[in-house]
């Protein structure tokens, strides 16, 4: 019996949970972590050194592959100060797909660095709203400064098939890093 | 493109490898149980969210360390096969039992009992110590997914 995860991330209300449960056999299913955060950068401890529990909810989906093997697909906190959350995240994943809305492509910047400081494999999936794409795929590819190796994809997260088709590229990517020795 | 380009001071997250511990070692800079209750206790009563009944650790003693670490992803199995007296378990533990009666990952435990992850992650290690679970997981030092695997993955996606 084995199980593999694939990360899903990307902005808040980009369509995480959306696509999870477009592809997975169950209802995506939310896991939550009480939390101990240093997040001096949020409020002033000073006078409260105790106040530093928070919980971080998680959704995920899951499809067996075989009936030995087992895919989990986990949907990142959004929220900047969980990162500690992502460690244990991508440790051992596959890799990870960066769903962008390109009317806040910002909210992708920070998923995109992390991966790449990180060299976990990830594709750029661009999430179309409404089947609207007002930007090319290479000019998506030039505001995040995407290398040229890295898939930039544009997906619906409800359409299944389109959920199936970024999950099997994010896939061919790994092991064509691997192949490539990249990490 | 117009708009923001990636490379502005935007509060990104930490260098790699991360600051960060893994829930597992949530808390882990306090050393004994009841600091970690009060905390909850004062985290409680500043939170809009409903209370829960039993306060998460309690069930833990406390701890908030499990024996060993495990994966979001690892799987769970009941171990059937050695007959045992299981009213003498926490509720929780008879129903990670139930629920376990097929493969469920630490994730689903967390998940579908309702607890939360770092709780599931340290009943099931202490259950798996206790022989009353087996689990699953690929070896940290392994690293990401060999090639083999990798391969298998992609024909299975490509299956369903």
């Amino acid at each position: 019996m084995t199980s593999v995860k694939i990360v899903v991330a990307g902005g808040f209300g980009v369509g995480k949970t959306t696509f999870v449960g477009s592809v997975s056999e169950i209802q995506p299913l939310t896991t939550e972590a009480v939390m101990t955060v240093a997040s001096t950068d949020v409020d002033d401890l000073s006078h409260v050194p105790e106040k530093n529990t928070t919980t971080v909810a998680m959704d995920f989906g899951r499809i067996t592959l075989e009936k030995d093997l087992v895919l989990y697909m986990f949907g990142t906190p959004g929220q900047h100060r969980f990162w500690f959350m992502w460690d244990d995240l991508i440790q051992g994943a596959i890799g990870a797909i960066v769903l962008v809305d390109t009317r806040r492509l910002a909210d992708s910047f920070p998923a995109v660095d992390y991966f790449e400081a990180s060299g976990l494999p990830f594709v750029i999936g661009i999430n179309g709203f409404h089947g609207q794409f007002p930007h090319r795929s290479n000019d998506v590819r030039e505001a995040l400064a995407i290398p040229s190796n890295v898939p930039v994809i544009p997906c619906d997260a409800r359409n299944r098939e389109s959920t199936k088709a970024i999950l099997v590229t994010l896939v061919e990517h790994a092991m064509s890093m691997q192949t490539a020795g990249r990490y | 493109m117009a708009g923001p380009v990636r490379g502005d001071d935007r509060g990104g997250p930490p260098a790699w490898p991360g600051r960060g511990s893994g829930p597992w070692e949530d808390a882990s800079r306090h050393s004994g149980a009841f600091p970690q209750q009060q905390q909850q206790f004062q985290a409680e009563e500043e939170s809009p969210e409903p209370r829960r009944l039993v306060r998460p650790y309690t069930v833990t003693g406390g701890r908030t360390k499990p024996r060993y670490k495990l994966a979001l992803e690892a799987l769970v199995t009941a171990t059937v096969y050695e007959p045992r007296d299981l009213s003498v378990l926490a509720p929780e533990c008879q129903a990670i039992l139930q629920f376990c009666l097929d493969w469920r990952s630490v994730a689903e435990i967390s998940a579908v009992l309702r607890m939360p992850l770092g709780v599931a992650r340290i009943l099931v290690a202490d259950m798996s110590a206790d022989g009353l679970v087996r689990i699953h997981q690929r070896d940290d030092s392994e690293g990401r997914p060999d090639l083999h695997l990798l391969e298998r993955v992609l024909s299975g996606l490509r299956k369903i």
